[in-house]
């Protein structure tokens, strides 16, 4: 027997069907890839100013009432014992304020916690039904009505921000804030910005606010130190903080670099219409060298057969 | 008798030639009753109520997952330990049909059974752990995340385990007794072997891949740009071995079900698959090497991550590569069974490492898992034990089936 017409007909239709299946099937992931996540363009930002910020959390009361959460029982301006331990956003507070002591002043110094928008999110990035989407304004929003609840977004964020109802069966949902998307879209300021009566929270293009800090951190002499965090921390992000102590003693992670993460997976994205295309072709190959190296065995045998029956 | 009364009295006698191992319903269901089978009802019972009451309360009555810790078991067990656990039928099928190694032949089906189920079942850890998971089918038809490495996954595992389905269909047809499906679904054995190989090296490599998004999460030691790779190359060693622990589990619990030809191999092909192992095994220590010289990470080696990492690297991957190449030499199966068992313990307490407790090993404080969390995971396993153990008392699996006896290479004709 040898590689007649018919059988490398057969080959070459099974490895041609194999790339065709395997080209149809990874069609979506080949076209979109290689797309950034986010876009570099100016967008909205906001601005805190930690030297400012005086601890009393109308910004977390009216985030609260602007996003329909349940009133918690602890009063707001009064009761400063929730500043006894730290707290993060969860599935019923989309931002917290916690308190610190410094070395540089008297009184603590109050720091935000909340979605720190990045200009390419690796939520975003991480999210394979598209429910957390990086806005053309700047806000990185949420669709619920997508959410499958497979919480990559969670293992993803740098920030460990997102936030996911542990003790709900039914639609449980991630949780985080969305820079008040509803009141952007409409002209309006986000809540927390509107409310805050020491101006901690400044809304605005982001190379505004940049300007902002910049001439803050100048005129300021030693009220700052030389930074604005979020500027530059994984490749930029919509919400900007400038601070009188070092953000490390603020638990601000400081190990994040400058690298938008999703750059960390495309690179291997890329690699699958290689797998695609190759793939087909290198085993197909193989499999013909095999299969022609038994049928030359098998012809050998053959051979061997009739010569002992001669 | 007329003619409808015949068809009915066949389709009963296929029920029970097929389903009931030709018994009467009454014989069936007393032969049920032994030890092992009310240990795992009493198992799979307990798993069931706490399934329960995981879809009434929520995922947070029954695991330790917190905002800062999402995953748990059900993932670092099913999904990221179970899929390269059952690279069985991915490595065994390209062995055997595109490199045409024929002497592992007797063992391909039962591979390929391991692998399908071992995605099954993944695929119900992930409607456990999942916030919603009747949405499974949104990233196919409904919303498409693109850029999300979890979007291959997805669609990788599921065109994957359809692969395998097609890849099995020859063994169901032979149970059913449908002949003409069995030679259409025999004829596309090739193509489905290298659609297979396609989706696995993507899939096992992109589930170390999707690690590559958290990088201040992972340890470093475990967090490098070569993850996919080392991913993909434990999990051809895991399915390897994988093949050969099941051989030896059959030889003991099943040896009813297999044929002379199948036990006769055995030996033969353990001693074989192992020093393959030895090789996949000493590539993924020299690649682990590469990556911790590319990270610069020596200094955390002396750290308590580090004793992990360093059990990982040397008990679990140097030394059964050194045990494979001994016990192969020696001819000594016994080892490579053993050296086989310490492999997969080495791939899941990997892929625990990576999912669990290497990630996010900034934190404070840390719970792992719910002691709820395991009994569920038990109660799974051992579903899936039965679901194996139901297929092979009835499918061709361990055996050739007499009708079908001198066909079996048709795929090379």
């Amino acid at each position: 027997m040898k590689l007649d017409r018919r059988n490398f007909l057969k080959g070459t239709a099974a490895t041609a069907g194999a790339l065709f299946l395997g080209n149809l099937a990874s069609d979506p992931k080949q076209t979109y890839a290689a797309q950034p996540i986010g876009s570099k363009s100016d967008h909205f930002a906001m601005l805190t100013d930690l030297t400012r910020c005086v601890g009393c959390r109308s910004c977390e009361r009216a985030c609260i009432k602007a996003n329909n959460l349940p009133l918690p029982k602890v009063g707001f301006f009064a009761d400063v014992s929730v500043f006894r331990e730290k707290r993060r956003p969860d599935a019923q507070n989309l931002k917290v304020i916690n308190s610190y002591e410094n070395k540089k002043w008297k009184g603590p110094v109050y720091r935000m916690v909340q979605c720190n928008h990045c200009a390419e999110p690796a939520c975003a990035s991480a999210c394979l039904v598209g429910a957390l989407k990086k806005t053309p304004e700047g806000a990185v929003i949420y669709n619920e009505d997508l959410c499958i609840g497979c919480r990559y977004c969670m293992t993803a964020c740098p920030f460990y921000i997102p936030a996911f109802d542990y003790f709900n069966a039914g639609s449980p949902a991630i949780r985080k804030c969305n820079m008040c998307y509803h009141r952007i879209v409409n002209g309006m300021t986000p809540a927390c910005a509107e409310a805050c009566g020491v101006q901690a929270i400044t809304f605005g293009k982001r190379s505004k606010l940049i300007k902002l800090a910049r001439e803050r951190i100048r005129t300021g002499t030693d009220r700052y130190i030389d930074h604005i965090y979020g500027e530059h921390e994984v490749g930029g992000t919509d919400w900007l903080y400038i601070s009188g102590v070092p953000f490390e003693e603020l638990d601000f992670p400081m190990d994040l670099g400058t690298t938008p993460l999703p750059e960390y997976t495309r690179d291997f994205l890329s690699v699958v219409p290689f797998v695609l295309t190759v793939w087909p072709a290198l085993f197909g190959g193989i499999y013909s060298i095999s299969k022609r190296r038994e049928q030359i065995a098998e012809g050998m045998d053959q051979k061997k057969k009739e010569d002992t029956k001669r | 008798m007329n003619e409808y009364a015949k068809q009915t009295h066949i389709s009963r006698s296929w029920i029970i030639d097929r389903i009931f191992l030709g018994l009467t319903l009454g014989e069936y269901f007393k032969r049920l009753i032994t030890p092992f089978n009310i240990g795992a009802g009493i198992i799979i019972l307990v798993g069931l109520a706490l399934i329960g009451i995981r879809f009434t309360e929520g995922l947070g009555a029954v695991t330790a997952a917190s905002q800062e810790q999402p995953w748990g078991l059900f993932l670092g067990w099913g999904l990221f330990a179970g899929v390269p656990l059952s690279a069985t039928g991915f490595v065994l099928g390209t062995a055997v049909y595109i490199f045409g190694i024929k002497e592992y032949h007797p063992v391909v089906k039962n591979a390929i059974l391991i692998g399908l189920l071992g995605y099954l079942f993944a695929v119900i850890f992930l409607l456990v752990d999942l916030g919603r998971p009747w949405r499974l089918p949104y990233p196919m038809f409904v919303s498409f995340g693109t850029a999300s490495v979890l979007f291959l996954v997805a669609w990788h595992v599921a065109l994957y385990l359809t692969c395998q389905f097609l890849e099995f269909t020859p063994s169901i047809c032979e149970w059913g007794g449908w002949k003409s499906l069995r030679k259409r679904a025999l004829a596309i054995t090739i193509g489905l072997t290298i659609f297979g190989i396609i989706l696995s090296t993507l899939h096992q490599s992109a589930l170390g891949a999707m690690f590559l998004l958290a990088p201040g999460k992972l340890h470093p030691l475990w967090y490098s740009p070569y993850i996919p790779a080392l991913f993909l190359i434990s999990a051809i060693a895991a399915g390897l071995c994988m093949v050969i622990l099941a051989s030896l589990l059959s030889e003991w619990f099943l040896k009813d079900q297999a044929d002379t030809a199948y036990l006769v191999s055995l030996d033969k092909i353990t001693l074989g698959l192992g020093t393959a192992s030895s090789f996949v095994l000493i590539t993924y220590f020299a690649v682990k090497i590469i990556a911790l010289a590319h990270g610069n990470h020596w200094n955390l080696l002396m750290t308590s991550y580090g004793y992990l990492f360093l059990v990982e690297l040397f008990i679990f991957t140097l030394l059964p590569s050194f045990l494979f190449v001994f016990a192969g030499r020696s001819g000594k199966v016994g080892l490579v069974q053993f050296t086989a068992l310490l492999t997969i313990i080495g791939v899941i307490f990997n892929r625990l490492n990576v999912s669990l407790f290497a990630l996010n090993w900034k934190l404070p404080h840390r719970d792992f898992f719910d002691w709820r969390e395991f009994l569920i995971l038990l109660a799974i396993v051992t579903i899936q034990i039965l679901v194996y153990r139901w297929i092979v008392l009835r499918m061709p699996v361990l055996r050739e089936h007499p009708e079908f006896k001198d066909e079996h290479m048709v795929t090379y004709t």
